[in-house]
């Protein structure tokens, strides 16, 4: 058993290559994860890294790492007991407290609905509850996507933006992209089948 | 090439090699990418079968212990599958495509060459025609792509315009889905 064989070049003149053995792939598009922001999946894949590479998601996400940690921070001061509110400063904090719990139950569906085995759209409801202009928001889903894209009521008589095409992720993505005020984890994506 | 691969509907078969046929192959990587030298026995151990896994329009995928390898086409050069390239990023000649580019390399385009000349592209390497190359990103550490050359790189840098490398395999192709499961 000689190596000879394999000895194209002389050991000598060998080339060298580093070798890597440290490289993280994304558990939900297999990509190395620095390649996560162009998986269409980026918020989901944020998650999986966040949850099991913290230190590589602060690595690739750094300003979303130092956001949670101000939010760690901010958390522990509203912590601290404030022994000297005011009757009015309570009053306005109740009230307050009552307008973020229902804020926190509202919630944003992103429902895609298939039409026949080959076509279906996505139905987005919800989104008029965080502020958002939804004439504005269909408009900016047809651009971005060059697709169909209207406000149309539901059968409850709610408003709600429909769009012509199989992009339920890129909707998720955009809206988190493009409206800080909703928050991701009153974001739900589902499915139904229609006709 | 591999956008659409699927291993049930484009791997034609499966076969041992002869050892004479194994050492040929090996000895055609290490002569095509000769810093794989000192890892080689580790990737393709003389003991270990090879297997040639045919698929459609003349492409050969190797593989040993269920691990995909490289692949040729037509009896080509070989390429290294992607994650072979990123545990050897130093293997073979790189260059680098700009930021925006990276979308259309990940949809399975091939590369125009504005996209290789840009700022935020690089082309320190001198290649002729034909020559199988890595794709980096500008902003990124791992290689998104490999290709071959259309043009050589000083025509890319001259006329600048139409496709400058063909795409072979890239991040999220049929190929790397697959990687270990043909
Ligand atoms: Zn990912």
């Amino acid at each position: 058993m000689s190596d000879t064989e394999d000895v194209a070049v002389p050991v000598e003149d060998w080339p060298k290559t580093r070798v890597r053995t440290d490289i993280v792939y994304c558990g939900v598009c297999s990509m190395p994860v620095e390649y996560c922001e162009f998986s269409g999946t980026t918020a989901t894949c944020k998650k999986w890294l966040r949850k099991e590479h913290p230190t590589e998601f602060a690595r690739i996400w750094p300003e979303d790492d130092l956001e949670k940690k101000m939010d760690d921070v901010t958390l522990q001061d509203d912590e601290v007991p404030d022994k000297e509110l005011t009757k009015e400063q309570k009053k306005a904090e109740a009230k307050a407290e009552r307008e973020r719990k229902k804020k926190a139950a509202q919630k944003v569906i992103i429902r895609r609905v298939e039409r026949t085995k080959r076509k279906c759209v996505i139905e987005v409801s919800g989104l008029e509850n965080f502020g958002v202009d939804l004439k504005k928001a269909a408009k900016l889903f047809a651009t971005k996507f060059a697709c169909g894209s209207s406000v149309t009521k539901n059968p409850q008589g709610l408003d709600e933006i429909v769009v012509q095409g199989d992009m339920q992720d890129a909707i998720y993505e955009l809206i988190l992209k493009t409206w800080k005020e909703v928050p991701e984890d009153q974001m739900e994506l589902t499915e139904a089948k229609k006709k | 090439m591999f956008k659409k691969f699927t291993p049930k509907e484009d791997v034609s078969g499966k076969s041992k090699v002869k050892s004479s046929v194994q050492r040929g192959i090996r000895a055609a990587i290490l002569e095509q990418y000769p810093s794989l030298n000192p890892y080689i026995e580790e990737l393709m151990p003389k003991k270990e079968p090879l297997i040639l896994v045919k698929c459609h329009d003349r492409i050969n995928i190797v593989m040993v212990g269920e691990r995909l390898l490289f692949f040729n086409h037509h009896d080509g050069p070989y390429y290294p599958l992607l994650d072979i390239l990123h545990t050897y990023p130093d293997i073979m000649p790189t260059v680098q495509v700009d930021r925006g580019a990276i979308k259309f390399v990940l949809s399975g385009a091939n590369i125009m060459c504005p996209g290789l000349t840009s700022a935020g592209a690089r082309m320190d390497v001198d290649l002729p025609v034909d020559s199988p190359v890595a794709i980096l990103a500008e902003g990124k550490e791992h290689a998104l792509a490999v290709g071959k050359m259309v043009m050589s790189t000083s025509d890319i840098k001259r006329v600048n315009k139409g496709v400058g490398v063909d795409l072979m395999h890239f991040l999220n192709d049929g190929l790397w889905k697959t990687k270990s499961e043909v």
